[in-house]
């Protein structure tokens, strides 16, 4: 990434740079293999970059199906980031950390990279 | 369900669900194929999602079988507000758990794909709302809109081949919706997946008038029409029109009716037209073809069969007053009931909103005689062949019903008006022209009998006038080995003293 578009991410404002809670939804469907991993990743992500500063719920949809209305859930696993607003969807096993953490805005949209 | 005592003659036919939406379950021999997916795919506008909608709300309706709405276009609250509009209200059946309506919004902007997925989410959705109402039907409208939203199109295909293979397992009986891509029936070949049963819709513009076509393209393990079919969608859903002919297999009825007028009666037979049989009079602007149609249905009232008029000209309350002038009264029919005349311009809607219509209350009321006037109007509105093979089934259906039908038709050829009528002829059991005649400054008017299949009719032309007590034929009188008419024939009746029912009191008819 440029030093320019790392520079403008960390503008007042944004969302990582103001410190603000992260209040996160992981949906699975069952303890499958990929809910495991998406589960671990995800653990590992608020461990480096939201110490503190996180909540994750997980919600299991084999159990609960009625809540994959409210969230608009289809594919799974699907994280959803509620707080900071805009709400944000990650769809996979978060195993591609670069795009999760741009889904999370902890890092910015790499939309000048080649 | 539609489920009849006697058992099918095809053992191993395709269960099939019955869709309710007429002309439908006909061509597709009874319906969608039961516990399968069927992919219904067409252009934007062309119809896709009432038809869906319409398959559930019958089959929560008709055939207690609870459906599931899964939208993926349209918002459940614009969804019920398009349906309500169309007397297709969601909400009394989604309220006793008949019916579910969904909406899945799928927003690109807000999703990222950081990793391997699948589409259970979707899967548990589905399920959830099918198992809460037990429901028998499905709708996917439209689950190509997932291609928009989630990028890796490897996962998604195969994804939706489990979730068809699903369907299948689960015995619901589902419609995929999908748009019709470039070269191909759907964009995103929907087509590889779904191959029980496929149904083209189409909407196009011939003539300036929007036409809607319908077309089964294949039905797995059952016979199916092939041709494409209109259809239409009005204030009460869609009607099919299966463009197909009927057969001539209807049973023929040796029962005669009365024309209306007993001197015409004499010259088919003595005892009138068939019962069951379709007539034509066809005749130049003026010659009395809404008169003939005005006894045929008086006739029919007087007996105490309801007939039903179609006016593509007149107005009711013009065609009553018209027919008041020449001694006919159809206010007390038309208060009883008894008589329906339905006035509209044939440009008010397309050929297929006509003829459908006209199909609806011939099945709703269940009329002895109808009476279209002029169906020659309707050729102003498509090309003669859909009006040709439109106007074979409905007479077709008629004559299935025993219906006796009288169209008229307008020609412009003074000398010849056979030519004009577009080859309808041939349907038509009984041929009436009317003529017009303007010789040595008066206007003769003359009708003839130019076929009637299946009973002796007089080859004579015979003079008629139209005066206050009604139409009366004027007896034939000859000269010298001519028939004579007009004043030659009032001269000539003077001046011999031959006795004459009544003198030829001629009323010009506005």
């Amino acid at each position: 990434m440029s030093p320019k578009s790392a520079h403008k991410a960390r503008k007042p404002g944004k969302a990582r740079a103001t410190g603000d809670f992260y209040d996160l939804r992981l949906y699975i469907a069952g303890q499958t293999a990929r809910s495991l991993a998406a589960l671990a990743n995800l653990q590992k992500i608020c461990d480096e970059h939201l110490e503190g500063r996180y909540r994750i719920e997980v919600i299991d949809l084999l159990e609960r199906p009625q809540l994959a209305r409210g969230d608009q859930i289809l594919a799974l696993p699907t994280l959803v980031r509620k707080l900071p607003e805009p709400i944000r969807k990650l769809v996979g096993d978060l195993s591609n950390t670069e795009r999760a953490l741009v889904g999370l805005d902890l890092r910015p949209r790499a939309s000048s990279r080649a | 369900m539609a489920k009849t005592a006697t058992r099918p003659a095809v053992v191993h036919a395709v269960p099939k669900s019955p869709t309710g939406i007429q002309g439908l379950d006909e061509i597709t021999g009874g319906g969608l194929p039961r516990g399968r997916p069927t992919l219904i795919c067409g252009g934007p506008g062309c119809g896709k999602t009432i038809l869906s909608m319409e398959f559930l709300i019958n089959g929560a309706r008709q055939f207690d079988e609870p459906g599931v709405f899964l939208s993926f276009e349209e918002s459940v609250e614009d969804l019920t507000l398009n349906f309500a509009s169309l007397g297709l209200d969601p909400r009394p059946l989604a309220a006793r758990k008949k019916l579910s309506l969904d909406y899945v919004r799928v927003e690109p902007n807000e999703i990222e794909e950081t990793g391997a997925y699948d589409l259970d989410g979707l899967f548990i959705r589905l399920e959830h709302a099918i198992d809460a109402i037990g429901a028998k039907r499905v709708v996917l409208d439209t689950i190509e809109t997932l291609f928009s939203g989630l990028s890796d199109t490897r996962v998604l295909r195969a994804e939706l081949r489990r979730l068809f293979n699903w369907l299948r397992t689960k015995g619901v009986t589902a419609i995929v919706t999908g748009e019709r891509g470039e070269g191909a029936m759907t964009r995103h070949g929907l087509e590889e997946y779904i191959t029980d049963c496929v149904i083209m819709l189409d909407h196009r513009v011939v003539e300036q008038n929007a036409t809607r076509r319908l077309r089964v393209v294949k039905y797995r393990g059952s016979t199916h029409g092939a041709n494409e079919s209109p259809f239409f969608i009005d204030e009460s859903g869609i009607s099919v029109l299966p463009i197909t002919s009927l057969g001539l297999q209807h049973s023929v009825s040796p029962s005669r009716l009365s024309t209306g007028v007993p001197d015409l009666d004499g010259m088919v037979g003595g005892k009138g037209y068939f019962r069951g049989s379709s007539i034509l009079v066809s005749g130049t602007a003026g010659a009395g073809k809404t008169s003939l149609a005005g006894y045929f249905v008086e006739a029919a009232c007087r007996r105490r069969e309801s007939a039903l008029y179609f006016a593509f000209e007149e107005s009711a309350a013009q065609i009553t007053r018209n027919l008041r002038s020449i001694g006919l009264d159809l206010e007390p029919f038309l208060r009883k009931g008894l008589l329906q005349i339905h006035a509209a311009r044939p440009t008010t809607s397309g050929l297929e909103g006509h003829l459908s219509a006209m199909h609806r209350l011939v099945e709703e009321n269940k009329p002895r005689v109808v009476v279209v006037d002029p169906i020659s109007n309707l050729i102003s509105v498509g090309t003669s062949v859909e009006v040709r093979a439109m106007l074979a089934r409905l007479i077709d259906f008629m004559k299935v019903r025993q219906v006796t039908a009288l169209f008229t038709s307008l020609t412009v050829d003074e000398e010849h008006p056979e030519g004009t009528d577009i080859g309808i002829s041939s349907f038509m059991d009984t041929w009436l022209v009317l003529k017009n005649i303007d010789r040595n400054g008066e206007r003769i008017r003359t009708l003839d009998v130019l076929k009637s299949r299946g009973m002796p009719h007089s080859n004579q032309v015979r003079e008629f006038v139209l005066t206050s007590q009604g139409l009366k034929l004027l007896d034939v009188v000859r000269d010298q080995g001519r028939v004579l008419i007009g004043s030659e024939r009032a001269a000539h009746v003077g001046d011999h003293a031959v006795p004459v029912r009544r003198p030829a009191r001629r009323a010009r008819r506005r």
